[in-house]
């Protein structure tokens, strides 16, 4: 992975750049000494590190307009950070870059349970905006497993998704509208508390954008009323294909899960050693959560577990108290923390048609062996977001090439079998090279002349999403000139 | 008439035109005073491309008519999700609609504040730029992040941006349903009656107001399920008037049919606006306020957040109402108001669309450009010259 060569004019201007960034901020907001900017040097993706010339921390619109337009006129990239949880080092700065953090807008506008909407500010964590409203048994929907963490800045820069969103869709579906401040230090509104756009849909083109088109510092965001009730139901198989056309057949039979998740063998026995779930011993387990009363959460699974019968499932186990529910949930739940104990792991997010599950996960047992690398499958079946974890040795030399080419041709088949190169975590520094096995120059040209409208000067997040040399006569171009 | 029969000779087509186009797909929700350039039907290029019960997911190239995709999920028990209305009988239309009018369109039924609107079902697109460019975006699975989403742009730009080719759609299963009427309910209390209903635990996927009738709330599921939660909700509002309830299937989605397409002002005369807001504003401000401007009558879907406004009087009158109604929008609370159906005297003289603040406008022009250089893409139309 390659990042482009800081411009040595930006370094040089550092103490200025510095003193005008703290003429606008207060001195604690401004992080410019070596020995702090290094703990922004990398988001959750860990392999890649390098430190920003400097960090803001605004705490106000306000602020990051005037932060924006200084680092406009001065020419100076800037990477906008939420949490810094993004898998796909979204948030990697250059040596050139001003990290723009909105850690420090964290605050609650407004709750509105009559128009079921909450207004926030964008560094508020994922997890805190549900905890606002669930006094009131409402809920926010899209739930990343960094949840506890992320910020919604980041999950409106990759449109993230989460367990349940094969019912309640990703972020997109469920933000109607932002503040967001442009590169130059513009402030506009988009979108609002109503329902789509009376124009072209800009909330759409920005959710997803990974902070490339503007700096979102407040979302309007929906809420919805937490169902009755919730229950899972466990059902192991012998084989990958048996449990993907057993997912087919439960979705084509019409229910709605809110959840169906998929692990495969290798995945099961390390989170069965570090978790100890109970979990039966098989090569393929799926956990389906369905909502609603107990009478409806009864009629659901009854028509789920008598599906699954269908198929001869090893195991077929019901929760029948919370405690059981959350045994059900608890190997799932600590499936990375468990690879992490063992390995070194790189998470990929590939998406593909739920009929070629079987196939796909064929060709990832394929594309493991031929590494050496161990790879396992914990993921979104419903919805076909697969997560292959590869696991190596950081430690070792040329592991971390060896996993980075491996996972390049799991995301190759993605693309093959009609899938996707990232279903939820973004395309990053992490994906940005294999764009063009999904993409022909076109495609990638059409999109990138959206950014030429938002951020004419290429200064936000530039080196991210598109290939180096597709991107580079943008990135280089002098627009002053 | 340029009548194309693949997504290549699309392609030519556009690029060779020397002058405006006017996209066309069945012309049943077609928008604003029609347009002066050579009509592009995009008919011929029709087919259901994929369809994949088990993965809830259908592809279809644009001109396919809307009935032949509709009828191949039913045979499978399955749906669009946002319920695209028919719009021919309120337009006074001919035609067949069309996948890719839907999407031009992003239309959106009674489902839209459950399910979303045609963008957010939408899961993929190919379609040909102003230059005659064939490009993709998205794909056929459901959850993509992959570069940026154009899919979302393309969704209800009317044709301005690009000539779609091929749309790929989320689907969901088919649920039976069955619908409350919170009978006499009006003002106020229609409000609450709706918003009750949609910030309880009981799923409910549509919610109306027909003034004069009272509320009507939808309940879609298992059949258990469908008569538990009807029953919860009764509970729910009976102290807002009778409660009604229409327990069969069929007779249920006729209500919702006649809330979708609008039919109560099919054969009317005057014109017709849809706007968008906040429930709460839309009902405790921006209704009172029109209320001034003239006498409009009305219908509310979507708990609220939706209005149908039809308003009689001469074509001067609605010019001054319509400018007076995207007016009031913006003073009470924001959101948006198109004018769906007027006289082409009147359409000649506005700009259905609301005006969107500077800023976003500079932004919206700007993507036009770059997507059609030329100019030559429904011109006129979304404030283009």
């Amino acid at each position: 992975m390659e990042m482009p060569t800081p411009d040595a004019s930006i370094l040089a201007r550092k103490s200025r750049i510095v003193e005008r960034l703290m003429g606008v901020l207060p001195k604690t907001a401004v992080i410019h000494e070596e020995v702090e900017t290094r703990a922004y040097e990398c988001d959750a993706l860990t392999a890649y590190k390098c430190p920003p010339l400097a960090v803001v921390l605004p705490a106000s619109t306000e602020e990051v307009a005037a932060v924006l337009k200084i680092c406009f006129e001065e020419g100076v990239p800037v990477v906008p950070r939420g949490s810094g949880t993004s898998l796909a080092g979204g948030a990697l700065p250059t040596a050139d870059s001003v990290i723009l953090g909105v850690a420090r807008l964290n605050q609650v506008l407004e709750t509105d349970y009559d128009n079921r909407i909450i207004r926030v500010q964008t560094g508020r964590t994922n997890l805190s905006v549900t905890g606002a409203v669930e006094a009131e048994d409402f809920f926010y929907a899209p739930d990343p497993s960094s949840q506890l963490a992320c910020a919604i800045a980041g999950n409106i820069a990759m449109n993230s998704g989460g367990a349940h969103c094969l019912k309640y869709g990703v972020t997109t579906n469920n933000l109607l509208g932002v503040t967001m401040v442009t590169m130059e230090g513009e402030v506009m509104q988009i979108g609002g508390a109503h329902l789509d756009s009376g124009g072209y849909d800009l909330l759409g083109l920005i959710c997803g954008s990974e902070g490339q088109l503007g700096v979102v510092t407040e979302a309007t965001l929906r809420i919805l009323r937490k169902p009755e009730g919730a229950r899972p139901v466990l059902i192991g198989f012998d084989s990958n294909e048996v449990a993907g056309a057993c997912v087919s057949d439960i979705i084509k039979a019409g229910v709605l899960p809110v959840a169906i998740e998929f692990m495969d063998r290798p995945i099961l026995e390390i989170t069965e050693r570090h978790a100890k779930a109970g979990y039966p011993d098989c090569e393929a387990l799926l956990i389906v959560e369905v909502e609603g009363s107990p009478e409806e959460i009864d009629a659901q699974l009854g028509l789920i577990k008598q599906i699954a019968r269908s198929h001869n499932p090893v195991e077929l186990r019901e929760a029948e108290t919370a405690e059981e529910a959350g045994r059900i949930w608890l190997g799932r739940k600590s499936a990375f923390g468990a690879v992490g104990q063992v390995a070194d792991y790189m998470c990929l997010d590939g998406t593909i048609p739920v009929s070629e599950l079987p196939r796909v996960l064929k060709g990832i047992e394929e594309i493991s062996a031929k590494y050496g690398l161990k790879v396992g499958n914990v993921f979104h079946a419903g919805d076909g977001n697969m997560h292959p974890l590869i696991m190596f040795d950081a430690n070792k030399p040329g592991d971390l090439e060896l996993c980075e080419a491996c996972g390049a041709d799991i995301l190759r088949l993605c693309v093959e079998v009609g899938g996707c190169l990232t279903g939820e975590h973004g395309v990053g520094v992490e994906k940005r090279d294999l764009m063009g096995a999904q993409f022909t120059e076109a495609d990638m040209e059409a999109q990138m002349k959206v950014k030429d409208v938002f951020d004419p000067a290429w200064l936000l997040n530039p080196a991210k999403v598109f290939p180096l040399e597709t991107s580079r006569t943008r990135r280089e171009r002098d627009v002053a000139a | 008439m340029l009548s194309p029969a693949s997504e290549a000779e699309l392609s030519e087509a556009v690029a060779a035109a020397s002058g405006p186009l006017r996209v066309v797909g069945g012309g049943t929700r077609s928008i604003g005073a029609p347009g002066t350039g050579e009509v592009l039907s995009l008919s011929a290029i029709s087919g259901i491309e994929l369809y994949e019960p088990g993965a809830l997911t259908l592809v279809a190239k644009a001109g396919t008519p809307l009935a032949e995709v509709e009828d191949a999920l039913a045979k499978e028990g399955q749906m669009l999700p946002f319920e695209p209305a028919d719009m021919r009988a309120l337009l006074g239309r001919d035609g067949v609609p069309t996948i890719g009018g839907v999407v031009a369109a992003n239309a959106a039924g009674p489902r839209r504040m459950l399910a979303g609107a045609c963008r957010d079902a939408l899961i993929g697109v190919r379609f040909v730029d102003g230059a005659g460019t064939v490009l993709k975006n998205g794909g056929r699975v459901m959850k993509n992040v992959t570069g940026y989403d154009l899919v979302k742009l393309m969704a209800g730009s009317w044709g301005t941006l690009g000539v779609l080719s091929e749309v790929a759609f989320k689907v969901l299963p088919r649920l039976d349903g069955a619908t409350l009427l919170v009978r006499g309910a009006k003002g106020a209390d229609a409000l609450e009656a709706m918003v009750r209903g949609v910030t309880s635990p009981f799923e409910v996927s549509g919610a109306a107001v027909v003034p004069g009738e009272g509320t009507y709330l939808r309940i879609e599921g298992l059949e258990t399920s469908v008569a538990y939660r009807i029953g919860k909700l009764t509970d729910l509002l009976r102290d807002l008037g009778e409660i009604e309830v229409t327990s069969d299937a069929n007779a249920s989605a006729a209500i919702w049919t006649r809330i979708r397409d609008v039919t109560d002002y099919a054969d009317t005369p005057g014109a017709i606006w849809r706007v968008s807001m906040k429930p709460t504003d839309m009902v405790d401000r921006f209704l009172p306020a029109i209320a001034e401007i003239g006498a409009f009558d009305h219908r509310l879907d979507w708990a609220g957040g939706l209005a149908w406004l039809r308003l009689e009087g001469d074509d001067s009158a609605i010019v001054a109402a319509h400018h007076a109604v995207q007016g009031a929008v913006t003073e009470n609370g924001g959101g948006h108001a198109t004018l769906f159906r007027a006289p082409e005297a009147v359409l000649r003289r506005v700009d259905v669309f609301q005006p969107e603040a500077p800023g976003v406008a500079a932004l919206s022009n700007g993507l036009r450009a770059k997507f059609d250089p030329r100019g030559i893409l429904n011109p006129g139309l979304m404030g283009g010259a």
